[in-house]
C-alpha cells in the first residue's frame, strides 16, 4: 500500500513536470520574441530572458510605417476575411443544395467533390491551370480556388442532414422559399459547424504563402508570411542593408539590428493568431472531433 | 373528379421538376469551380508526355511518350533514389514517434487538475496553428548558429566551446526535422486520442476500480486497447502518406548544408519544375507521387476492410 502511494505520487510529479515543461516550450518562444522585440537593442545583445529591458517600440512604429509591411498586412487580412466569407458561404449553400432530395444526381455530385480530397495533380499541372485561368498575379488566386473545400462540404452536409426535417417543413407551410429557409433556418441552426469552418479557414488563409511564392510576384499582392520568409532568408549583409533602408530616418544613435526587425515582423505575423486563439480553441477542438468521426 | 386529381398530380410533378432544375442551376457554379480547380489540373498530366517548354504551346511541342518517365527512373535515377530515401526516412521517423501522441493523451488524461489540464491543451496546440514560416522564424531565433538563444546559453554555461549549427548540420537534419514536427503537432495530434479515451465505456473503468486494479494496469488493460483502433487507422493513413512530406516545412528549413538530407520529393518537384523550368519532367514526378499514394491508400484500405471489416476512408 505504501509503495503504491509513493508510486502514485511520483507518477503525478513526473506528469506535472513533463506537461509544465512541454507547455512552456510551446509558449515561451513567442514570449521571448515579444520581450526582445520591445527591448532596447543594446540590452538585447546581452541577453534578455524574462522581461523586457529598456522598453521601446520604435521598431514596431518603423515597421508598421513601412509601405511593404502595411500592404502585406492588408493583403493577408483581406484574403483571410474575403476568402473565409466566400468559402464558408459557398460550402454551406452547396452542402444544403446537395442534401435536397429534389437535387438531380446529388450522390454523384457529392462523390465528385469528396474525391478531390485524394486528387493531387501535382505542382506543375496546378501551376499551368491557374495561369491558364488568368489567376497569375491576381488577388483572386488567393480566394477562388478554395471556394469549395471537400472536407468542409463533408462536415456541413453531415451536419445539415441531422437537422430535423420538421423545422424546414414548418417554414414551407408558411410559404418560405429556398433562400429564406437557408438564411433563416439552416444557416442559424448550423452555426456551431459554421463557426468551426470559419475559424479553420481564416487561420489557413492567414498562414498561406505557397500560392504567393509560386504565382504572384506583384509586390502589391505580397502576403505577410512571404514577406517575413524573404526577410529571414536574406543573407546577413542584405538584411543589414534592408534594415538600414527601412530605418533610414532613424537617428544614428539608435541602432536597430536585422535581428530586431525579424522579431518584430514575426510578432506582427503571429499577433492575430495569438489574439483570436484562446477564444477559438474550442472550435478547433470541435473541428478535429467532427473530422475524426468521418475520418 | 379523377381527371382533376390527375392534372393536380401532373402540375405537382411539373413544379417539382422546375424546382429540381433550379437546384441544379444553383449548384452549377460550384460544380464548375470544383471541376476547374481540382479536375482540370489532372488533364495537365499530358504535359509529362510532351517536350513542353514554357511559352511554346502544347500543340507545337513534340510528343515524346515515356521519355521523361525513363529519365526519372534511369538517367536521373540516382537523384530520384536520394529524394525518395529522404522522403521515406522522414516519414518513417514520423511514424516511429507516433506513439508519443498516444502517450501524451494518456498522461494528460490522468491529470486531475482541471485548470492545469485546460492550460496544457491550449498552450500545446498553439504551434499547430502558426505557419511554417513562423515555425522557422522561432527555430531560427532559438537555434541559429550565431546569436541563437540555445547556443548563447550553452556557451555561457561553458557546456559548448564553439557554437553548434543545429539548422545546418546534415548529420542531425532528419532527427531535427522530426523534432520540429513533434513540437508543432504533438498537442494537436493528441486531441484525437483524448476523444477516443473519452469514448471508452466508463463502466470498464468502474469495474477495474472494484477489482482493485492500479493506475498502470488500468491504463494498460483498458485505455490502451480502447484507443488502439484509432491508432491503427491513423497509422495506416500515415503509411499511405509516406511520399507526401509536404513542401512548406522543407522549403523553409532548406539550406545548402542540409540540402542532401532535406530534399524530399515535394521539394524536388518544385525545384525541377519552377526553378529549372523543366515542366515535363516535374509533371511526371508529381504524377508518379500521386499514383503511388492513391494506390497505397486503396490497398491499405482494402486490407483494412478484409481484416477489420471496416474501411478507413
Amino acid at each position: 500500500m505504501r509503495r503504491e502511494r509513493i508510486l502514485d505520487i511520483s507518477f503525478h510529479v513526473f506528469n506535472y513536470t513533463f506537461f509544465a515543461i512541454f507547455a512552456l516550450c510551446c509558449v515561451y518562444p513567442f514570449y521571448y520574441i515579444l520581450i526582445n522585440s520591445v527591448s532596447d537593442p543594446i540590452m538585447v545583445t546581452k541577453g534578455i530572458y524574462l522581461w523586457p529591458k529598456g522598453f521601446n517600440v520604435t521598431v514596431y512604429q518603423e515597421m508598421l510605417g513601412q509601405r511593404s509591411i502595411s500592404v502585406a498586412f492588408g493583403v493577408s487580412l483581406s484574403r483571410a476575411v474575403l476568402g473565409t466569407i466566400l468559402t464558408v458561404f459557398s460550402c454551406a449553400l452547396f452542402s444544403y443544395i446537395i442534401t435536397k432530395k429534389e437535387m438531380p444526381f446529388r450522390k454523384t455530385v457529392y462523390r465528385f467533390v469528396v474525391v478531390t480530397l485524394y486528387l493531387n495533380a501535382g505542382l506543375i499541372p496546378w501551376y499551368l491551370t491557374m495561369k491558364m485561368l488568368g489567376l497569375k498575379n491576381s488577388f483572386l488566386l488567393y480566394i477562388l480556388p478554395s471556394v469549395i473545400v471537400g472536407f468542409f462540404v463533408i462536415l456541413m452536409k453531415t451536419f445539415i442532414e441531422q437537422i430535423p426535417v420538421a423545422l424546414e417543413e414548418a417554414a414551407v407551410v408558411e410559404g418560405a422559399g429556398f433562400f429564406t429557409i437557408f438564411a433563416k433556418i439552416i444557416f442559424p441552426v448550423s452555426l456551431p459547424i459554421i463557426a468551426t469552418i470559419t475559424v479553420f479557414n481564416a487561420v489557413n488563409q492567414w498562414n498561406s504563402w505557397m500560392d504567393n511564392l509560386f504565382l504572384v510576384n506583384d509586390p502589391n499582392l505580397q502576403t505577410l508570411q512571404l514577406t517575413l520568409l524573404n526577410f529571414l532568408k536574406q543573407s546577413e549583409a542584405l538584411a543589414q542593408e534592408t534594415t538600414r533602408r527601412m530605418m533610414g530616418n532613424q537617428s544614428a544613435g539608435h541602432q536597430i539590428s536585422p535581428q530586431n526587425v525579424k522579431m518584430a515582423i514575426t510578432m506582427i505575423v503571429t499577433a492575430p493568431i495569438l489574439l483570436i486563439y484562446p477564444f477559438m480553441q474550442k472550435y478547433f477542438v470541435k473541428g478535429i472531433m467532427l473530422g475524426a468521426v468521418k475520418g | 373528379m379523377e381527371a382533376k386529381a390527375a392534372t393536380g398530380w401532373s402540375r405537382g410533378r411539373k413544379k417539382k421538376r422546375k424546382y429540381s432544375i433550379k437546384l441544379l442551376l444553383m449548384a452549377l457554379p460550384f460544380i464548375v469551380a470544383v471541376f476547374l480547380f481540382y479536375y482540370v489540373p489532372l488533364f495537365g498530366w499530358i504535359y509529362g508526355f510532351y517536350d513542353y517548354k514554357p511559352g511554346i504551346p502544347l500543340a507545337q511541342s513534340e510528343f515524346v511518350g515515356l521519355k521523361y518517365l525513363r529519365i526519372a527512373f534511369m538517367e536521373q535515377g540516382m537523384d530520384l533514389v536520394r529524394v525518395l530515401k529522404n522522403s521515406l526516412v522522414l516519414s518513417f521517423l514520423g511514424i516511429l514517434v507516433s506513439p508519443a501522441y498516444v502517450l501524451f493523451a494518456i498522461l494528460l488524461n490522468e491529470m486531475r487538475g482541471k485548470w492545469f489540464r485546460k492550460w496544457v491543451q491550449v498552450t500545446t496546440t498553439l504551434p499547430n496553428f502558426i505557419s511554417w514560416v513562423l515555425v522557422y522564424s522561432v527555430f531560427y531565433v532559438f537555434f541559429a548558429v550565431s546569436d541563437g538563444v540555445v547556443n548563447n546559453v550553452l556557451l555561457k554555461l561553458e557546456w559548448l566551446h564553439n557554437p553548434f549549427n543545429f539548422l545546418g548540420n546534415s548529420d542531425i537534419a532528419w532527427a531535427f526535422q522530426t523534432l520540429v514536427g513533434l513540437w508543432k503537432g504533438l498537442g494537436w495530434g493528441a486531441i484525437i486520442y483524448l476523444a477516443a479515451i473519452a469514448g471508452i465505456d466508463q463502466e470498464l473503468y468502474d469495474a477495474a476500480k472494484v477489482d482493485g486494479s492500479g493506475r498502470f494496469r488500468t491504463i494498460w488493460h483498458i485505455t490502451v486497447p480502447g484507443i488502439m483502433p484509432t491508432f491503427i487507422v491513423l497509422l495506416l493513413l500515415n503509411v499511405s502518406n509516406m511520399l507526401n512530406n509536404g513542401f512548406e516545412q522543407f522549403y523553409v528549413f532548406y539550406n545548402a548544408l542540409v540540402a542532401d538530407k532535406l530534399e524530399v520529393i515535394d521539394y524536388y518537384v518544385y525545384k525541377i519544375g519552377l526553378e529549372t523550368n523543366d515542366f515535363s519532367y516535374s509533371t511526371v514526378l508529381g504524377m508518379f507521387k500521386t499514383v503511388v499514394s492513391v494506390t497505397v491508400l486503396f490497398s491499405v484500405n482494402w486490407i483494412a476492410k478484409k481484416v477489420r471489416g471496416e474501411s478507413i476512408i
